[in-house]
């Protein structure tokens, strides 16, 4: 798996930031060759190659969500065209697991981490704010695999989670209040007391076990 | 080693005793002899003090009763009572509470925790044994025992047999003690699916003492290996074959409601039979029965079909583990069988409880490398401390055969001391050792519509990044299954009908509609009795605006309010009714079937139940109809004298009064006679029909969420809304027309209160959607 004792110094400051092993480094690195077929980047087409991601109704905002300039950590907006292993990695690191050693900071700092990640996923349009249209589309999608349930039926679903989500961060409102859209403050509110960080993480194994499904 | 006898496990009891007898004695004792009295009276009087099962917990008052029973019976006549036998115990009274723990298992809990249930159970199972009986033969090699008849193999089969967690005192226990669900399920499982493993170690042992220690090889101890895998296995496909049968079965039962839960418990106990007879691990066999066919069962037999196998099961359930405790109680009363060695008692519980700490410690630290969530050191604690033996290692060691195990009786009275110390004295202090050491508790939260929606986000994006990531994780195989079972499983074992409406999100969906909707009425109410009359305008809704472009005109379609003001939630009920009344477009139409396509199925399930003839369209839209009139008069009317607090959110405590201008409204509001259609209203009984349904579902299927303990308190709503509902439909029956509907209503308005009365006094913790104070219609009666 590499070798032990040269670690090559990009390695370990990709290490450093993104807070992988190197082994898990190597193990992403060698998927992302996989999917790249090679190249140094990933374009978006390439994730068309992995037969399981197929039947994943949200599967367009996720892949959405490698390309979205905001989780790469760059200051500007929008999309990218293709990402390179770094991006790969930084993406990757959303998912990673709780270590033991964290302090109270790092735990919230990391929470923050996975929420904005969430927020950007649904916040397509980049505004900051999660408006109706916006949810109703993620709730629509996220429905979609389900056959019997109407286009109608999800959209009040999302109206109502909505509803729910404007009672919870505004509380009562007068009656010519309008509600915009669920901000990121809002939405760190919603999660409060949930705990969100043992549901929102990958196990990254240290060994390999993988579907080399194509 | 020439032995005809197999190590394979063979019948685990083969019933030298009639069971018929057994149940003649059993009967006569509860039937005949003074002690009943007592023994009901003492049933009665501890089981109204709630005060003294918070602390002591109720299988250790079962047991002490038993003793004083039994020691009642022995100073009046000198003999030994009844004593449990092993096979009244392991045919009838273990099946019906393993089968009660596989129905009501959080699958998506237990599943995801499956390794390390396994883990403890098998790897710990044997750990305990093997160390048990080890030490215990080191010690009485150092000759503090004294002497005893018996060699290695004794010790060892003595070790297996008291080594396995049991299912009936874990339950009995943290029945009381709400650890948090993790923890719980893993203690469970354990005890559940140890039982394969104990039943293998016992036979092998037995086997080996009746062969004598010298004829014990190599080959012997794989066999022995070999079978655990056959019992365990074996077992367990026993019980998915069954369910999947049951499933079936159920799919099919829609003209004979009536037998549905009969069914149930026949083809489960038949699975139990079958592995039984099999030589298999029967316990795996009715446990897994329980836990495949819960979902389908659940999707295809009727409300009332479910209600009743829930209740039965658990009648059935805590019937034979009251039985239970309470003879280990009396059999302990047999002279006959005390022999008293003290090193040998007090050495046991010392291993015991040593060992199992031992155990559990490295075990958990082998796991939390590989686990998700850590278990704590607390955590440890608690599962050590949770690991009960009872009335399974009892029934075993009763089963030896005092031929081949010379020292039967000492094992004996040391299991009996074993348990009554683990039940007892660790039953007692596991609830003040819990809240010591501030173990984290159940959460009960309020269902949240974003959670559920977040949480299936969740699944979603963690299977996408494991796809991605090329990882074969929780999240890929519980999709896989996910998709495999939606795509063949339910099509061959879940009804049409059900198959659509499974949804947990809907069901939450539902739930949160309706409490809106009270919430909403209630609202409107307070604020004056003209509010709701005077205008549909927006100032009547929950004041959240989407920033959608506001109706210019008042009078605008039902549907437009519908669909635009965040779907059915903002439903001004006053100003539809009147607006219906004019505008009778097609776009009506368009509303009603848009609701009645998600909202109204699951009720109409429930309709056909009833009727023994065939109900034609047109009957059922008046039925509808009457039976939304009903509801939402009986609804409106409870604002009458109840408390409402103000607070748009989701967190109704109370309803409040309402006032007379209300009342009068809201009788002009039901029309005369023949009412015209009011779809989009009627759809709100519907909805509450069918999220009570619903909600009922949910507080079963709790397979995706682990959250859903919340729930918990939705297990009341299971008693009020079948009778409700039957009620209605019952009321249904009688009448043609609203007016004839309200004359006899006036006239016999007692009548439903019998059905209504007694549940709703227990409507409190459930959304007030289906809360009905008794009182409604009678006062609404007195205003016609």
């Amino acid at each position: 798996m590499g070798s032990a004792h040269s670690v090559p110094a990009e390695m370990r400051e990709l290490a450093d930031r993104t807070g992988f092993t190197s082994e898990q480094i190597e193990h992403l690195h060698r998927r992302f060759k996989q999917l790249s077929r090679d190249q140094l980047t990933i374009r978006k087409e390439n994730f068309d190659s992995i037969p399981d991601l197929e039947f994943n109704p949200i599967r367009g905002k996720i892949v959405h969500a490698f390309f979205d300039k905001r989780n790469l950590r760059q200051e500007s907006d929008g999309l990218a065209d293709e990402i390179n292993f770094e991006d790969f990695l930084t993406i990757m690191s959303y998912f990673r697991p709780i270590e033991m050693n964290m302090d109270e900071e790092q735990l919230d700092r990391f929470r923050k981490e996975k929420l904005k990640f969430l927020f950007h996923m649904y916040d397509s349009d980049h505004d900051g704010k999660i408006t109706l249209q916006e949810y109703r589309n993620v709730v629509e999608e996220l429905l979609s695999g389900n056959p019997h349930l109407e286009k109608e039926s999800a959209r009040s679903i999302a109206d109502g989670a909505m509803m729910e989500a404007a009672s919870i961060c505004v509380g009562q409102m007068g009656p010519d209040q309008v509600y915009e859209g669920i901000t990121f403050e809002d939405f760190l509110k919603m999660w409060q007391g949930i705990d969100i960080e043992t549901k929102m993480h990958v196990r990254f194994l240290n060994m390999e076990t993988i579907a080399h499904c194509y | 080693a020439l032995h005809r006898t197999p190590p394979f496990p063979k019948q685990i009891f083969y019933g030298e005793e009639n069971p018929i007898k057994e149940i003649n004695l059993l009967l006569k004792l509860f039937l005949h002899s003074n002690s009943n009295k007592l023994f009901y009276s003492f049933l009665a009087v501890f089981h109204l003090s709630h005060k003294v099962t918070r602390v002591v917990p109720e299988s250790a008052l079962l047991i002490v009763l038993g003793l004083f029973l039994g020691g009642i019976v022995w100073a009046a006549d000198h003999i030994a009572s009844f004593a449990l036998t092993p096979t009244v115990f392991f045919f009838y009274l273990l099946p019906p509470i393993v089968l009660d723990a596989g129905y009501f298992m959080p699958n998506r809990l237990f599943f995801g925790n499956l390794g390390s249930i396994l883990l403890y159970a098998v790897i710990g199972t044997v750990w305990n044994a093997a160390t048990t009986g080890l030490s215990l033969y080191g010690v009485y090699r150092t000759g503090i025992m004294g002497h005893l008849n018996t060699g290695l193999l004794d010790f060892l089969l003595f070790g297996s047999l008291i080594a396995a967690v049991d299912p009936v005192a874990v339950l009995a226990v943290f029945e009381e003690v709400h650890v948090n669900e993790v923890l719980f399920i893993i203690v469970f499982g354990e005890s559940l699916l140890n039982d394969a493993v104990t039943v293998v170690l016992y036979n092998v042992f037995e086997s080996f003492v009746t062969i004598g220690p010298e004829n014990v090889t190599g080959v012997e101890c794989v066999k022995g290996i070999v079978s655990f895998f056959v019992v365990s296995l074996g077992g367990t496909l026993v019980g998915i074959f069954f369910a999947f049968l049951l499933s079936l079965v159920s799919r099919f039962t829609k003209h004979v409601r009536i037998i549905e839960p009969g069914f149930v418990f026949i083809i489960s106990y038949l699975s139990y039979l079958t592995a039984e007879m099999l030589s298999l691990s029967a316990i795996l066999a009715i446990t897994f029965c329980g836990i495949c066919c819960q979902k389908y069962v659940k999707a295809n037999i009727s409300e009332q079909s479910s209600t009743t196998v829930r209740y039965t099961m658990k009648m059935m359930a805590s019937g034979a583990e009251t039985i239970i405790f309470m003879f280990l109680g009396i059999s302990a009363v047999n002279p006959e069988i005390w022999t008293w060695n003290t090193a040998f008692i007090l050495l046991t519980l010392v291993f015991i409880s040593v060992y199992r700490v031992i155990g559990v410690v490295l075990q958990t630290w082998i796991l939390n490398h590989y686990r998700m969530v850590q278990l704590e050191i607390i955590d440890q604690v608690v599962m050590s401390y949770g690991g009960l033996r009872g009335a399974v290692a009892f029934a075993l060691v009763v089963l030896l055969d005092v031929n081949k195990v010379k020292e039967k009786n000492l094992f004996v009275s040391t299991t009996i001391i074993v348990v009554f110390f683990t039940v007892i004295f660790q039953g007692l202090t596991i609830k003040p050792l819990v809240q010591w050491l501030k173990v984290k508790k159940t959460e009960h939260r309020e269902p949240k519509l974003n959670e559920k929606l977040h949480g299936r986000a969740f699944d979603h994006i963690l299977s996408a990044i494991e796809d991605i990531s090329g990882q074969i994780g929780h999240n890929y195989l519980r999709d896989k299954w996910s998709n495999f079972d939606r795509k063949f499983l339910s099509k061959v074992l879940m009804r049409r009908s059900a198959q659509k409406s499974r949804d947990q999100i809907l069901n939450v969906f539902h739930e949160l509609n309706l409490k809106d909707a009270i919430s909403y009425v209630a609202e409107g109410e307070r604020r004056g009795s003209l509010a709701f009359i005077r205008s549909p305008s927006t100032d009547n809704m929950v004041n959240v605006d989407f920033s959608t472009p506001r109706p210019s005109t008042v009078e605008s379609s039902v549907s437009y309010l519908l669909r635009e003001k965040a779907g059915p939630v903002c439903l001004d009920m006053q100003a539809l009714e009147q607006r219906r009344k004019s505008i009778r477009d097609t776009e009506d139409t368009v509303a009603h079937h848009t609701l009645q396509q998600y909202l109204y199925k699951p009720r109409q399930e429930h309709k056909h139940l009833y009727s023994r003839h065939e109900i034609m369209h047109s009957e059922d839209d008046k039925q509808d109809k009457e039976i939304f009139h009903r509801t939402m008069r009986k609804r409106l009317e409870s604002f009458k004298s109840t408390k409402l607090g103000i607070n748009h959110s989701k967190k109704l405590n109370k309803i409040h009064k309402r006032d007379r201008g209300q009342k009068r409204r809201n009788s002009n509001v039901i029309p005369n006679g023949k009412i015209p259609s009011e779809n989009p209203v009627q759809d709100f009984t519907l909805k509450e029909k069918g999220y009570c349904s619903e909600v009922s579902y949910k507080s079963e299927n709790s397979q995706e969420e682990n959250s859903l303990l919340m729930f918990e308190g939705l297990e009341d709503s299971y008693v009020k809304e079948p009778q409700e509902k039957k009620m209605l439909l019952d009321v249904q029956g009688n009448y043609r027309s609203a007016a004839a509907r309200r004359v006899q209503s006036r006239r016999s308005f007692h009548r439903p209160k019998p059905l209504q009365h007694p549940k709703l006094q227990k409507l409190a913790s459930l959304p007030e959607s289906c809360h009905v104070p008794p009182h409604s219609l009678e006062q609404e009666e007195t205003q016609l």
